[in-house]
């Protein structure tokens, strides 16, 4: 649809202009790398500069929508963690991601002052990822029950879970895999792309 | 069928209209088989998409107060049976179980649907794989979701095993046992 290549490209031109001024207010070794994917916009920046970063985005440049924030484990690489924030307006006119390398052990310091809608985004952070937020007011898990020992969306948790035991309150066991997950195939014909195992339980 | 029989049923010659006006002869096991039966009032656990099906089967169409149990009760304390209709995370299993032990005795459980009795599709670190695991259940429906129809169905099996019940007479043993 036109209108929303329109958009799409109207919101690119804006991003880019916002991320190049980032570079220029807080230079290259604050703003690391400004990469663009097909008219969206991400800004790698220090972890220790993400606070003023991210306020500059919410006081200066406006974003004053918080789409999400999320974390990636690059397990094997250092730092290992990477965590992402979807800045955006909320007409919509813009829409810039900011993205911090975390290293094991380090903290990430809270934007709930920032972003009210940060406290649950950040709390699902941590109860999948591990990654802790300095400064948050309430940093409890939010998915997983209160005293459950793992996060479970680091790489080296299984989908199948672990077992764990409270006794008294909780536990979990492990779910049956049957030699699944069971995942599609992309790329070849049909019957060859149905969902199989492939014995990674 | 007279009352002296082991029958527990509730049959209609056990009113003797010749003999008595208002009076019914029965065993009181059965009258309260009977009357448990035919009123049961559902805990809707709905938590997923199995909870859907649950609402058809009150609403209008499949008509769950045909067999009495049309009084979705919100509080556990007025509720009979907890009808798990839907995926049991198991952070969600804590308050499950909290609302189990909520529901005064005699209670009953249905789990409704694949996710409720073993964990259905949900082969994952976050679902409770069956809530057997938690409550005793009585009636299990396969399905994903299951239909309306198969939870009727559900709910006459459990009116059966109701029938079967003998809750004066365990009573009575209950006691005999205690004094010796
Ligand atoms: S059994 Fe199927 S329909 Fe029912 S809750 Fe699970 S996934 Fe949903």
């Amino acid at each position: 649809m036109s209108r929303g290549t329109e958009n799409v490209s109207g919101q690119g031109a804006e991003a880019g202009a916002d991320a190049s001024r980032l570079r220029k207010e807080f230079g290259r070794t604050k703003v690391r790398e400004m990469r663009e994917f097909r008219g969206e916009h991400t800004v790698v920046v220090k972890l220790g500069a993400l606070q003023e970063v991210l306020s500059h985005c919410r006081l200066a440049l406006r974003y004053d929508f918080l789409l999400d924030i999320s974390s990636v484990d690059n397990m094997g690489e250092d730092p290992r963690f990477e965590i992402v924030y979807e800045l955006a307006t909320v007409d919509d006119r813009k829409h810039l991601r900011i993205k911090a390398p975390v290293a094991e052990g380090e903290e990430v310091v809270s934007v709930v002052d920032l972003w009210k809608t940060a406290n649950w985004h950040e709390r699902e952070v941590y109860d999948m990822m591990g990654l802790r937020f300095t400064g948050h007011p309430n940093l409890k898990r939010i998915l997983m029950w209160e005293g459950y020992p793992y996060h479970p969306l680091r790489k080296e948790f299984p989908l199948a879970g672990k077992p764990s035991e409270m006794p008294d309150v909780a536990f979990s066991g492990i779910a049956p895999l049957e030699g699944g997950p069971f995942v599609t195939s992309p790329g070849s014909d049909r019957v060859s792309g149905e969902p199989r195992a492939k014995g990674e339980s | 069928m007279s009352a002296g029989t082991a029958d527990t049923t509730l049959s209609h010659a056990a009113y003797d209209s010749k003999v008595e006006g208002n009076i019914i002869f029965t065993r009181l096991d059965a009258a309260i088989n009977w009357m448990r039966k035919n009123s049961l009032w559902p805990m809707p656990m709905g938590l997923a998409c199995c909870a859907i099906e649950l609402m058809a089967t009150g609403a209008a169409r499949f008509d769950i107060s045909r067999f009495g149990a049309e009084v979705m009760r919100f509080s556990p304390r007025q509720a009979d049976v907890m009808i798990v209709s839907g995926t049991v995370t198991y952070k969600m299993a804590l308050a499950v179980r909290r609302i189990w032990e909520q529901m005064p005795d005699p209670k009953w459980c249905i789990a409704m649907g694949a996710c409720a009795s073993s964990g259905g599709m949900y082969r994952s670190y976050a679902v409770l794989q069956g809530i057997d695991k938690l409550l005793p259940v009585d009636v299990y429906i396969s399905g994903c979701p299951p239909r309306p129809e198969a939870l009727l169905e559900g709910l006459m099996k459990l009116q059966r095993i109701i029938e079967g019940e003998k809750p004066i007479e365990e009573q009575i043993a209950g006691i005999r046992e205690a004094q010796g």
